[in-house]
Parts: structure tokens; C-alpha cells; sequence
């Protein structure tokens, strides 16, 4: 019979030469199994004497610890070594793409439109809306237009058919019918925006059937044209972001308005690059002007009580200007490809606190 | 309107440089188009004699020319035109000048041996004409070395400026020049509108044929007869500026009327007196069946609407519009009878948009003349035609009794500061109305102003202000920021109106690109998809594919999926919010949210994401949609079926109670056909206004009670008619597992080996969430034998074996 000594050494050599975590197993199982080897000389120990049995049994127990902490530790090494092995078969080619994502956009327009609320909704501003499919009376004649009027001639009006009545509706020229609507129903203080398509029978490079406008209607007291000044300017700057922008007020006429100013900014162009800011050059905007006593008279105001100013912009015009897009018609054209290089990511939404510039393209 | 600096500074005294004024008319409301100067690229040439020609002696067409250009020594120049003489004046460009016509810069050069510096110039070198026959021949009085380009009157730059509907009066050169100097920037000169007495009776008198009520048709009409006329060229003076802005001379007498009309703004018409019959001319209306030849030699029907003027054979004159061509002015005309009138501007208006003819004359009427204009012209206009044509004039005959124009009215002395905000002292609002024309009388409380008879647009005190504040400047207006109401600032958009601004995220973050398209259509697709209302219909479409307003967003967004299938896009999802009409009525308009989807979910890729769009797509989408307007799933019901555009077994209906909210489907297979489209085609709609906005319960939520014990799921297979909705299967089984129930999902749908013809497998998840104490398997057993009984009471179903 070997000595235990010898069995524990056979033993640990054993295990340390074992490979595989099953070879491992059956060591353990012929050194601690039910029939192992060492579990059958701790058996023997009852045929022992107690002094006996307790010196071979102290014996024992250590070699059994040894070989079950070698066994452990092997154990440890030959996982980590099996677990590595299949890690480093599970290696993916990570250049590979990723799963696409969709990247749609939001419309210049829609943004624009936003842009203007914002920066108007600071000022105490409220959105007001109207039909596109409008009376003659709200279009034109509420506005100061009477039938025959030479600035009738300007607006390329679409006309819808007479009704029994001989009336012929209109789409709307302007958003300013939007105007009378609102006086109509509220009493002054009064300060909308009216952001909104609009349609002119006209069609080619600079002109399309359909565009959209932006109305501003502000009614109160004490309300002149200083402040119709301190406002526009203060959109201007705030939209194009240009805190010294140049604003130009020019003497202009609109059936609406008296007195009526057209809205210039500064500009510089250089080499057909169109630069907005202080240059030597000016870039009409807007419209706008003190609202015609007969306008505040046509809405039941009395206009030696009230009087405030309105104004007009061309939405496609400001984001064309803001944004640097060169043709109006490609607005209505939904070219997938000028929307992935013009349009807006959904979650860059602009406001005031985070900033109207346009962030991730 | 376009004139020259010369013809402004004709009326305006100044000593201002031209950039000035033009810097300050659009400040005055009088926007500047263009300026062309015509002479900045003809400065180097000068007018140059030809002192000698003599052969070439290597070239038998070319001569070379001792040329001088009045200054320094005489200049050698080798010269191919026929006409090149000794003793001729021409144009001389020196080296270095850039020729226009052939867009060459001059250089010293040899030609066939012999040194040429410079050229002697034709006017198509020059770009003045075509005419290249020979080298331009002066008289022989031009003076040599002085600059050609002001010898030919071509130094006087043109001016275009935009007018205003409201600002008639600037729709003459005179206008124009008053305002300036209201602005302090001249002394406007005086004309001679004194009367002329004339030397005889005119053989022509007027016939006013107006009923008393409309006498305001025709308030005023002066005539004159001229006698003894050569109708030869105008001056050069008159024709170069008539040419300057456009107009070919034609001949004196013509001319003379087309330069008033720019001059003062003031049409004229002049008739022959030998092509007047019956020695009266008739203002009334036409009677209906007449026509009239104008002339620009087009017949029109007239009709009693149409005010004419004509003599006894007929109506031979629109009134404000255009003359005939049966009794207007020819060459051979030497006794003329010239009209000046003042007509209604709405009857000239409505005359002119109804034969459709714009004519410079229409539009000054239209807009407006000075009333008083066919008196105190009268005698200017004839002076003007007797300088140029002789002859002699007769007595002025009138008729009408004038256009009451004067008015007074109130500027209170605080209305200029109350409207504007600006301070102008009360003696410089005073000299500012003055000097553009209107009488002023102060008094304590303000000014009474009585406008001039040419500004018929000022009919109040906002008017008044406009002028003083317009001529004092708009750059003095304060900058005065908006009073904040709020500290902070209130929200810009009512809960109906974030709806869309917040949709449009949700769609866009979805996959789906954001269109905006037309608001009309083709009227096949609009009758296509529900629409095609004749009220709808456009009178003056800009084209028939855009000639009825849209009943639904969804075939535009077609028509760009398909034009964008064209450019090569495969995958396409597109949405859109915006307006579409079921009627004419401002109620009858409603904002739609509808988007498309072509092709396949995911572009070609390893991962295997790629698949083609199918109805369920859609579905989700619009579902999407009415989760972000506030609606609860669970409050959601599905019905089957939907509208003609979409395939009929493959469309359906979300709707809360029996309102219907979204429609969605795949597009029916003929309508892709139209729009052209050929992969898969889903699409949604749904109108804002149809979804009601969610009762707002405040901002916040209620309490959240969280359950501390485990959730348990079962799952259930069971097979059914193939007819019977799932949704009928969920809604039962939801309503049997009762209260505990947290979730209950249909994880897979199963035809075929195994399952009966007819039938179908339906997998369903229960998630049971209880909320007092661990479920017992005899709870759950029990909520089992529930969920089986309901599925099979109501939907004849069984668990499957």
C-alpha cells in the first residue's frame, strides 16, 4: 500500500497536469468521490486505535484540504482559461454598421414658423388663425380695399365660384384678414401673430401660388409706431441672431397702415454670397405700419380710443434669408434630399432659453 | 416709373449730386428699381476729326488716319470703313478704352505694317444700334474732344422708382421733384400754367351725355383745337428722354402727349379735327352692341358699363383708357384738338379690367389726377405744342362743373407724437405741409389742413401724419420696446394649437420627413380621394393640376413620393399637417395629419431590419398620432373597412364611441397606379378638429399606488373563426382576467399544419399584477378558467390542445 504522502503527491500531480475541467473531475472523483481514494483511507480509519486513528486522521484531513484547494484552483484557472477561449471565439467584426436609424427631418418652414412664435411669444405675443378660404369682405374690403382699388390689382387674387348671391369667396393674399377676425371678436389689449399659408396666382422663379405669412396685430393704448420700431427690431435681431443688425424703416403704403413703413435689414453681398448684418447694403423684409383708423372703425373700435401698429412677413423669405436657401420653389417641392440637407432634426426644437440658431444637421 | 437726373433736375433746382437723391427717395416712400447709367462705359470715347485718310499702302480696304482728338498731337489710326474720310467728325476710342460691342480693350498695335492707336468707333462697337455700315458720322459742328457720350445725350443716367398705389401725384417727373424739395433737397421751378387766351372759336365742342347722378363719371374736360401744325420730329431734347425711358418716338404731336403724361403725370388725347364728325365730341356710356378699333389696332366690344368719348359716328375713345384709331393723330395731321379730362377712377378701373387692357393712361386715372388739372394745364400743354409744332391755338372750351376736392382736415397738435411717437414742433409739421402743397391754418388745438387737388389720397388725420412724419424722416422714430405684460412670458399657443407643433416632432421622430405641399390639386384626385366640390373649384387655376382645393393631404404627399421614387429615393415616408376644405365655409376647413409610406421599413442592411411597409406601419402611425393628441389606447376601438383609395380588405378605422378618429390602409392598388408609385403603400389620416382635446386636470398626475408583489404571466393559445377580429378576442380575455390584469399582449398569430381551414391560432399574454397578497395557484387557476370560458362564450374560441 503507498503511503499517503505518495497517494497526495500522485494526486496533486495529477491535477496539475489535468487540462480540461472534466479530467479535473475525475481526478476529484478518485481522490474525494464516495470511492475515492481518499475517502476509502479515511474509512480505514475506523479499524484504527483512537491514538491511531487520530494522528492518521489529522493526516488525512490535511491532505484532503490540500487536494480539495488544488482542485479549486485549478478549477479557477481552467474557467477563466475555458471562459477566454470562447470570448476570443466570439469576437465580432465591430467595424461592421450599425443598425440604421431614421433620421427624418422637420420642414424649414414649420421651424421657421416656430423660430418667429418664439421670439414673439417673449413679447407677450398670442397665435390667432383664419380660414385659407376667405369672404372678399375680410380679404379686402374690412382691410381698407374697396372693389376697383389699384392695390387690389397687386395681389393676383385666386377667386373661387359666385355663389347664388353673385359673392365670390377668395383664397386669402395675405394673412391680414386674420386682423379683422380678431378685433371682431375681442376687445383691446390686443397683440397676435399670424402664422399661415397664403396664395397669389402667380408662378415662376420668385413667385409661388401658395406661400405663407406671418400677421402681427398689436392694439392698445398708447401703442405708436416707436414701438412698432422697438419690436420688429427687436424680431429682427432676435431671428437672425445679429445683436447690432441694422434695422431700416422706409415710408411705404398698405390700404391697412397709415402711416405704413416698409422693413429693411443690412446686408453685405459678396460675390453673390448674401451676408445679413451691418454692410452696405439693405434687404427688404417686411411690411408694416400704424393700423387705419378705417380698419379699427370697420371692427367697431373707436380709433380716437385705441390704435396700435401690424405687420407682415413673408416666412419663406426670412428662412431663405436665415438659412441660405436659394429658390423659393424647392419649399413645395418635397425633395427628400433637400429635406435631409435643409431640414431640422425633431428634437432640436428652437426656444428662447436653448437658442433659435438650429443646432444638429 | 422711370424719367432721367436731367428731366428731374428740369423741375427741381439743386445743387444735391444725384447719389444723394437717390439715397433719400426711398426714404420718402419713393423705393429706387434701378439707375442706368448709360454714358460710365462709353467715358474714354471722345468726338474726334479726321484730318487726313490715306490708302494703305499693303491693304487695299484699310486707310490709315491722321486723326485729332483736341488735345496733344494728332493721332494715327488704321481704319477699315468705307466712309472714312478727311474732314469727317467720328468717335474715337483711344488705347486702353474698353470697346462694348466687340469686348475688346484697345491696345497699340501694327496692322499690316502700319501703327494704329486707337480706334474710330460705329454705333454697333458701341452698342448704340446695330448699324455697322460705316464709322458713326457727326455733324460737323461737334465739338472736337469733348466727351461723345454727353454730346449724344447719353450722360443723363436713368432713374426707375416704384410708386405706391396712394401716391399718383409721383406718377409725373413734377411729383417726384415736390417731394424732394418738401424734403429740403432743391427748390421745385416754377411752370407757366397760366391761362392762354387763344386766338379763335374751336370748331369742336363737348357733349356732356351724363344723367345729373353721374355727372361724377366725367367732373371736368378742357379742350383746345391748334391750327396751322407741323407734325414733324419732336425735339431732341423730348425724344431722347422719351427713348431714355422706353418710348419710341413716333412723331411731335405724339410725342408731346406721352411726355406730358411722364412730365406731370398728366394723360392727354389728342384727336385730328378732320377725322371729328359733326363738330362735337360725346362723353357718355356706350350702348350695348357698339365697338371701337383702339389704338393698338384691337376691336372691343363696349357696353353701357364702358365710359366713351366719340362724335357722330360713334364711340372712338376708352375714357382714361386708350383713343381710337379712327380719329387720332397721323403724321399728316395739322389741325388737332387735344382733351384734357379728369373720369371716375373706379368706372376707368373697371372699363380697364374688363377688356383687359393696361394702358399708362388707365393707370393714372385709376389712381387718381389732379381735378383741377384740365384748367391750369390747358394753356401750359398748348404753349408746349405751339413751341414745337407752331400753328395757333384756339379758346379753351370746357365743360362739367369740377370735382369738389376741398376738404379740411383737424390735426391735433399731439396727433403726430400720439401716433408716432415723435416730436415734431408745430411750425416745422406746418412748413413740411406747405411745402408739398397743402394750405395750413394753425389754431390752438392744431393745424386745419386743407390738402392740394393733386394728393386725393389724403382723406385724414393719420394721412397727415404720414407726410410729416415721412418728410421729417422715419429715422427719427424712438426705438420704444414693447411693454412686458408679463414678467414671464405666457404661453404663445393655446392647448388646441401646440397640438400640431408637438405631432409634427412626434411624426418626424418616427421616420417620417415633413412636407409641406399645395393646399389644391388636380380635380381628378381630389374626386379620387372624397373631393371635387364645384364650389372647390378655382376660377383662374395657375394650371389644372392646381385647380380645386384639396380634400385630403394624402394625394399630394403621393404626388411627392412619386417624384421623389423619379430622382430614385426607394424608401419613402413622408407626413404632413395642413389645411384641407370639405366646403367653403370657414368651418368647413380642417388640419389634417397624413402621412405616407413607400417601400421598405429600413434601407438594405446586414443586421436583416429590412422589410416592405405593410398596413400595420400605418396603423402605428396613426395610432402614434392620436397617443400624442392626447387620446388613451384603451380608449381606442378598431373597425375594418375605410375609404374608396385604399385596398378594401386591408384599411381601417380608429375611432372613441362612435366618432371616427384615423383613417389607415394600404393604398388601394389603383390609385398607386395613378400616382405612378411600385413597391408597398401605407398611408394615414386624420383631422385635428375630429379628435377632442384632453380635458386638462392640471399638470398633476394622479397618485401613483406601486405594487410590492410580484407580477405573474400566463399564456393562452387559442384557435378561432378566422372572421372574428382579434381585437374581439383581446377585449374579451382583457375583461375576464379582471382588475389584477396589467398587460395583455397577442404574441403570435398562426394558419395552417395543425389548425383547421377557416380558423387561425391566437396567442395571448396575461401579465396579473396583484396589489394585497402573493396570488395562489388556485387564484391564478381560477382567473385562467375565466379568461377560457370568456374566450369561448364570446368569440368561439378554444384553448388550443
Amino acid at each position: 500500500m503507498q503511503s499517503l504522502d505518495a497517494v497526495s503527491s500522485e494526486i496533486i500531480a495529477a491535477i496539475g497536469v489535468a487540462d480540461s475541467l472534466d479530467a479535473l473531475e475525475a481526478i476529484r472523483i478518485d481522490a474525494l468521490g464516495k470511492k475515492g481514494r481518499i475517502s476509502l483511507m479515511m474509512r480505514d480509519l475506523g479499524g484504527m486505535d483512537a491514538e491511531a486513528r487520530k494522528q492518521a486522521g489529522q493526516a488525512l484531513n490535511k491532505v484532503k484540504d490540500e487536494i480539495a484547494a488544488a482542485i479549486d484552483a485549478k478549477q479557477t484557472m481552467l474557467a477563466s482559461a475555458a471562459l477566454n477561449a470562447r470570448l476570443s471565439a466570439e469576437r465580432l467584426d465591430v467595424s461592421l454598421p450599425s443598425r440604421p436609424e431614421t433620421d427624418a427631418r422637420l420642414h424649414p418652414l414649420s421651424r421657421t414658423i416656430e423660430e418667429v412664435i418664439a421670439i414673439f411669444a417673449e413679447m407677450g405675443f398670442q397665435v390667432a388663425e383664419g380660414p385659407d378660404i376667405e369672404s372678399d369682405y375680410y380679404n379686402f374690403t374690412a382691410l381698407n380695399i374697396p372693389p376697383e382699388h389699384p392695390a387690389r390689382q397687386e395681389h393676383d387674387t385666386f377667386y373661387l365660384p359666385a355663389d347664388a348671391n353673385g359673392k365670390r369667396k377668395v383664397l386669402r393674399t395675405h394673412t391680414s384678414p386674420v386682423q379683422i377676425r380678431t378685433m371682431e371678436a375681442n376687445e383691446p389689449p390686443i397683440r397676435i401673430i399670424v402664422p399661415g399659408r397664403t396664395y397669389r396666382s402667380d408662378h415662376d422663379a420668385t413667385h409661388s401660388p401658395m406661400f405663407h405669412q406671418c400677421e402681427g396685430l398689436v392694439i392698445g393704448d398708447g401703442i405708436h409706431m416707436g414701438h412698432l420700431k422697438g419690436c420688429l427690431i427687436d424680431f429682427c435681431r432676435a431671428f437672425f441672431g445679429v445683436d447690432d443688425l441694422p434695422v431700416r424703416f422706409r415710408p411705404s403704403y398698405f390700404p391697412f397702415t397709415e402711416p405704413s413703413a416698409e422693413v429693411d435689414i443690412g446686408c453685405t453681398r459678396d460675390n453673390g454670397a448674401l451676408k445679413i448684418g451691418a454692410g452696405d447694403d439693405w434687404l427688404e423684409i417686411l411690411g408694416s405700419g400704424m393700423v387705419n383708423p378705417r380698419v379699427l372703425e370697420n371692427c367697431g373700435y373707436d380709433p380716437e380710443k385705441y390704435q396700435g401698429f401690424a405687420f407682415g412677413m413673408g416666412i419663406e423669405r426670412i428662412a431663405m434669408l436665415k438659412y441660405g436657401i436659394p429658390d423659393l420653389r424647392t419649399f413645395y417641392d418635397s425633395d427628400l434630399r433637400w429635406m435631409r440637407h435643409y431640414g431640422f432634426l425633431p428634437f432640436d426644437a428652437p426656444s428662447i432659453h436653448a437658442g433659435l440658431a438650429g443646432g444638429a444637421v | 416709373m422711370k424719367f432721367t437726373r436731367d428731366w428731374l433736375f428740369s423741375h427741381l433746382e439743386t445743387d444735391r449730386p444725384l447719389a444723394e437723391i437717390l439715397d433719400v427717395l426711398p426714404m420718402l416712400g419713393l423705393e429706387v428699381e434701378s439707375v442706368v447709367d448709360r454714358a460710365a462705359a462709353l467715358t474714354p470715347f471722345v468726338i474726334a476729326e479726321v484730318i487726313s485718310a490715306e490708302q494703305h499702302p499693303n491693304a487695299d480696304k484699310l486707310r490709315v488716319c491722321m486723326v485729332n482728338i483736341g488735345a496733344g498731337d494728332l493721332v494715327q489710326v488704321v481704319c477699315g470703313a468705307p466712309n472714312a474720310r478727311a474732314g469727317m467728325k467720328g468717335v474715337f476710342a483711344p488705347v486702353g478704352a474698353h470697346v462694348p460691342g466687340i469686348d475688346l480693350t484697345l491696345k497699340t498695335g501694327e496692322i499690316r505694317g502700319e501703327l494704329s492707336n486707337g480706334m474710330l468707333c460705329s454705333e454697333r462697337e458701341m452698342q448704340l444700334s446695330d448699324e455697322h455700315d460705316g464709322i458713326i458720322d457727326l455733324a460737323a459742328d461737334a465739338p472736337v474732344g469733348a466727351s461723345f457720350a454727353a454730346y449724344a445725350g447719353l450722360d443723363d443716367p436713368i432713374i426707375e422708382i416704384a410708386i405706391t398705389p396712394n401716391r399718383a401725384d409721383c406718377l409725373g417727373v413734377r411729383g417726384v421733384a415736390r417731394d424732394l424739395a418738401a424734403a429740403g433737397y432743391g427748390q421745385l421751378k416754377p411752370i407757366d400754367t397760366s391761362p392762354l387766351e387763344g386766338s379763335f372759336d374751336s370748331p369742336i365742342s363737348w357733349d356732356l351725355n351724363l344723367a345729373p347722378d353721374e355727372a361724377h363719371l366725367c367732373p371736368l374736360v378742357s379742350g383746345r383745337a391748334f391750327t396751322g401744325l407741323k407734325n414733324g420730329s419732336s425735339p431732341a431734347w423730348m425724344a431722347n428722354r422719351l427713348t431714355a425711358i422706353g418710348q419710341r418716338p413716333i412723331s411731335a404731336l405724339v410725342d408731346i402727349t406721352n411726355y406730358v403724361m411722364v412730365d406731370l403725370g398728366r394723360p392727354l388725347h389728342a384727336y385730328d379735327i378732320d377725322k371729328i364728325d359733326g363738330g362735337k365730341l360725346i362723353i357718355g356710356r356706350a350702348k350695348p352692341g357698339q365697338t371701337m378699333t383702339a389704338l393698338n389696332e384691337k376691336t372691343y366690344d363696349l357696353d353701357e358699363d364702358m365710359l366713351v368719348i366719340g362724335d357722330a359716328n360713334g364711340p372712338d375713345d376708352l375714357a382714361g383708357i386708350m383713343g381710337g384709331e379712327r380719329s387720332g393723330v397721323s403724321d399728316a395731321t395739322d389741325k388737332m384738338f387735344l382733351e384734357i379730362a379728369i373720369f371716375d377712377q373706379i368706372a376707368v378701373a373697371t372699363t380697364g379690367r374688363k377688356l383687359n387692357i393696361h394702358s399708362d393712361a388707365r393707370f393714372r386715372f385709376e389712381r387718381g389726377l389732379d381735378v383741377t388739372s384740365p384748367e391750369w394745364a390747358s394753356g401750359y400743354v398748348a404753349r408746349l405744342v405751339m413751341d414745337i409744332c407752331g400753328g395757333q391755338a384756339s379758346h379753351m372750351v370746357i365743360a362739367g362743373d369740377g370735382a369738389d376736392w376741398t376738404r379740411e382736415i383737424f390735426l391735433a397738435s399731439d396727433k403726430v407724437e400720439r401716433l408716432t411717437g415723435m416730436i415734431v414742433p408745430k411750425a416745422r409739421q406746418t412748413k413740411i405741409l406747405e411745402n408739398l402743397g397743402f394750405t395750413v391754418r394753425e389754431d390752438a388745438a392744431g393745424l386745419q389742413v386743407s390738402p392740394p387737388p393733386w394728393r386725393g389720397d389724403i382723406d385724414g388725420a393719420a394721412d397727415l401724419v404720414e407726410e410729416i412724419s415721412r418728410i421729417y424722416g422715419f429715422d427719427h422714430l424712438p426705438m420704444v420696446h414693447l411693454p412686458r405684460e408679463h414678467v414671464v412670458a405666457q404661453p404663445a399657443v393655446n392647448a388646441a394649437q401646440a397640438r400640431p407643433l408637438r405631432l409634427r416632432r412626434a411624426m418626424a421622430e418616427r421616420g417620417l420627413t415633413e412636407a409641406v405641399t399645395f393646399s389644391f390639386l388636380a380635380e381628378k384626385e381630389a374626386v379620387m380621394f372624397g373631393g371635387g366640390d364645384a364650389s372647390l373649384r378655382l376660377v383662374n387655376p395657375i394650371s389644372a393640376d392646381l385647380s380645386i382645393m384639396r380634400p385630403s393631404a394624402l394625394p399630394n404627399l403621393l404626388s411627392a413620393a412619386a417624384r421623389n421614387q423619379d430622382r430614385g429615393e426607394a424608401d419613402i415616408a413622408m407626413f404632413e399637417v395642413g389645411p384641407v376644405f370639405l366646403g367653403d365655409e370657414p368651418d368647413q376647413q380642417r388640419t389634417a395629419v397624413a402621412a405616407i409610406r413607400h417601400g421598405a421599413m429600413a434601407p438594405r442592411e446586414w443586421h436583416g431590419s429590412r422589410r416592405s411597409v405593410d398596413v400595420f406601419d400605418a396603423k402605428a402611425d396613426a395610432e402614434a398620432a392620436l397617443m400624442v393628441l392626447g387620446v388613451r389606447r384603451g380608449s381606442l376601438q378598431i373597425e375594418s373597412g375605410g375609404p374608396d383609395y385604399f385596398h378594401p380588405g386591408r384599411c381601417g378605422r380608429l375611432l372613441q364611441g362612435r366618432s371616427l378618429l384615423a383613417q389607415f390602409g394600404e393604398v388601394h392598388p389603383q390609385v398607386a397606379s395613378h400616382f405612378g408609385l411600385r413597391n408597398s403603400l401605407v398611408g394615414f389620416e386624420l383631422f385635428l378638429e375630429d379628435v377632442p382635446l384632453a380635458k386638462s386636470r392640471g399638470p398633476a398626475r394622479s397618485y401613483l399606488k406601486m405594487s410590492p408583489f410580484q407580477p405573474v404571466s400566463r399564456d393562452f393559445a387559442f384557435i378561432l373563426d378566422d372572421d372574428v377580429p382579434a381585437s374581439q378576442l383581446l377585449r374579451a380575455v382583457k375583461s375576464a382576467a379582471g382588475p389584477l390584469v396589467t398587460d395583455v399582449q397577442l404574441f403570435d398569430v398562426y394558419q395552417g399544419k395543425n389548425i383547421g381551414d377557416g380558423q387561425k391560432s391566437l396567442a395571448v399574454a396575461i401579465t396579473l399584477t396583484p396589489q394585497k397578497a402573493t396570488l395562489s395557484e388556485a387564484e391564478i387557476e381560477a382567473i385562467s378558467d375565466a379568461v377560457i370560458a370568456a374566450a369561448g362564450k364570446n368569440c368561439g374560441a378554444v384553448l388550443r390542445g
